[in-house]
């Protein structure tokens, strides 16, 4: 069977009434988190993987990619009306969209953003069905060795290439590593570093770590900023309608934007937030009146707001063919598939094909979704923001604790809810990346099996690592990003990296 | 951040000196217990006990690293935290942990709620004491009842929800 075969089947499934409600639980949550600050996907997804356990697993993984994908278009509402991005990817959006929303043109800023939203996710997802197959031939002649190079590049990507400082992105990346070294060790079932607590036997929980940094932390830090000023919101006057000059400003950055977008995501080249600011720098080149740019350019909101959701479609592809996690969202999806015991990566399209082309399909259904619950409820949407504070961060901390609960209610549990909440706090504070931490934790213990299985089957010679074409050629990239960066910082061209700045989603 | 700021350049970054330490610490830790494992690895020549090592190691390294530009750097001005709500979230937290087991998960989770709304500002528990514990059994009747998620249950929940 063909893609379109494949594509067919996976519309039947996406069609049952049950899985199109899960699909609109997911992008309706989505949408809601998105446009809530201080809650990412990432976040969403953590918090709700302990409670979908007893759940129908296709129908679960649906609602959590409908999450992510609402996830960004909610991000671009609170980046215009508030000029306080509901998620890192949306924060370039704020540039434009937030000037727009001051003149007035709230309405079409948001309607370019939700279309182009629409537009991107339509095309990335069909790229991402037609790609799969490829990539999926492809990962079967990967051996150990290609995978551990993969990996380092994800790592190098996530951690060092991008942000401020490459010592502080090595940092995070090693404590996840380190938490993720936690527990028995999964070739030989040795115990390390478990202390002689039962506990941690398990090793640390992706979703404990993932909830007590992003939840937690989030709200500690917010905590200590004190009475805050709050930015105003910028009712919407007028229509929502985008004028006829809107639309042909925007139909070629929405094109450029998902051109842009896929690549990055579909690469481990890290994520949305890159995909996004590099589309916002490609519009101020290619703009007809580039003097608006800093003024309220719609081309700044159309092309940014495609390139993310187009980066979020690309991170799936090596999720689903590789099992390879290139956000902080992706690994949590990961630990997703992995609690219903699946493994993503080509032997899934063989073993599970109705799930893997169910889900793909379902991502088609839940992008023409969100497009009726962004455009015409938006205004609904836009009243969540006023939901004081003090109730939303009570809120969101009930639910956190809820999770870690229900997996495991014991005080070694929530003992480390706490700890990690804390260290996400100073983290932040200190102006560590939190995604490292959690990349590091689930794709840590992934690689070190990678490379002692590679290094088994060469009896121990580690110069098996470069001795592939593909291996090689990865590694080489990867000690690129970790080497090149700080000498464009220490030439004083760093301001470009920092923007670029990985964050959490 | 204490004291005042006469010399910025010659003072280190205590923050980054402090980071180094416990960096130092962990690293420390993971290169003993890495070296402990009696794994030596077998076809591969690398043992259960090298992971723990290279991320030890490397953790050392990052600490140094810290050492000289916390040294170099001079101190870094933060934002004035307010420690106050920070403690409130986190004893909140702490309550919840100690009582989880006494009180079940309601009242427990009722008592983090108003903490937090404490933190942020809401600072009449007559309200939020109530509203957290409506909204804790309202989680509990979803979850525990309908999702068949295991919450632990207190006289709260049994007078309610039965057994």
């Amino acid at each position: 069977m063909d893609t379109f075969g494949f594509l067919a089947q996976g519309l039947a499934t996406a069609m049952q009434p049950m899985i199109l409600l899960y699909a609109l639980i997911g992008v309706t949550l989505g949408t809601a988190v998105g446009v809530l600050p201080g809650i990412g996907p990432a976040l969403t997804v953590a918090l709700l993987l302990p409670v979908t356990y007893g759940l129908d697993p296709a129908g679960s993984l649906i609602m959590f990619a409908g999450i992510y994908y609402g996830g960004m278009y909610g991000g671009s509402t609170t980046s215009i009306l508030l000029n306080t991005p509901g998620e890192s990817a949306s924060i370039v959006t704020a540039l434009e969209g937030n000037k727009m929303a001051r003149a007035g043109r709230g309405g079409p800023a948001l309607a370019t953003a939700a279309i182009g939203s629409f537009v991107a996710g339509l095309l990335a997802t069909l790229a991402l069905a037609f790609l799969a197959p490829f990539v999926v031939k492809l990962a079967l002649v990967l051996g150990p060795r290609d995978y551990f190079a993969l990996m380092m590049l994800a790592f190098i990507t996530v951690s060092a290439a991008f942000g401020d400082s490459t010592m502080k992105g090595l940092t995070s990346l090693f404590v996840g590593l380190a938490l993720g070294v936690v527990g028995i060790d999964g070739l030989t079932g040795q115990a390390r570093l478990s202390f002689g607590v039962p506990q941690l036997l398990d090793g640390v929980e992706v979703t404990t770590l993932a909830v007590a940094m992003f939840a937690v932390g989030e709200a500690l830090f917010v905590a200590a900023q004190g009475s805050a000023m709050h930015d105003k919101i910028h009712a919407i006057k007028g229509s929502v309608r985008m004028t006829r000059e809107d639309w042909s400003r925007s139909w070629r950055p929405w094109l450029r934007g998902t051109a842009i977008g896929f690549p990055i995501g579909a690469m481990p080249a890290g994520g949305a937030d890159i995909a996004s600011f590099l589309s916002y720098g490609s519009e101020k080149r290619f703009a007809r009146k580039p003097e608006e740019f800093g003024h309220g350019a719609i081309e700044g909101v159309a092309g940014p707001e495609a390139a993310n959701n187009a980066a979020a479609a690309g991170t799936l592809v090596p999720l689903l063919t590789l099992g390879l996690p290139t956000t902080a969202t992706a690994a949590i999806m990961l630990a997703g598939f992995q609690q219903f015991g699946l493994q993503p990566g080509p032997l899934l399209f063989v073993t599970a094909p109705t799930l893997v082309w169910g889900l793909i399909a379902s991502l088609l259904v839940a992008n023409v979704m969100l497009l009726v619950l962004n455009l015409p409820l938006i205004r609904l949407w836009v009243r969540l923001l006023t939901i004081p504070r003090h109730w939303l961060y009570a809120g969101i901390l009930l639910f956190a604790t809820l999770g870690t609960i229900g997996v495991n209610p014991s005080p070694v549990e929530l003992s480390m809810l706490m700890i990690f909440g804390i260290m996400g706090y100073l983290m932040r504070l200190h102006a560590y990346p939190i995604a490292p931490v959690v990349v590091g934790l689930i794709l840590g213990p992934m690689a070190e099996q990678q490379l002692r299985r590679a290094l088994a089957i060469s009896q121990g010679d580690w110069t098996t690592l470069v001795a592939s074409p593909v291996s090689a050629v990865l590694l080489t990239l990867a000690f690129l990003g970790l080497v090149v960066p700080p000498l464009l910082r220490w030439r004083g061209k760093g301001d470009v990296l920092s923007k670029v700045a990985a964050a959490e989603d | 951040m204490t004291g005042q700021a006469t010399r910025p350049q010659r003072r280190p970054d205590g923050a980054a000196l402090v980071i180094a330490v416990m960096l130092a610490a962990v690293g420390g830790t993971f290169i003993v217990q890495g070296r402990a494992s009696p794994d030596n690895g077998g076809y591969s020549g690398v043992g259960s006990g090298d992971a723990p090592i290279f991320v030890g190691v490397v953790l050392v390294l990052l600490a140094i690293a810290h050492v000289v530009k916390g040294l170099r750097s001079g101190p870094v001005g933060l934002p004035v935290q307010h420690l106050g709500p920070v403690g409130l979230i986190v004893g909140g937290l702490l309550l919840q942990l100690v009582l989880l087991r006494i009180t079940g998960f309601s009242i427990a989770s009722g008592l983090l709620f108003a903490c937090t709304a404490s933190a942020f500002g809401h600072r009449n528990p007559a309200i939020s004491v109530p509203v957290g514990i409506v909204l804790a059994i309202a989680v509990y009747g979803v979850f525990d009842q309908l999702l068949r998620l295991n919450l632990p249950a207190g006289w709260l929940e049994l007078t309610i929800f039965g057994s």
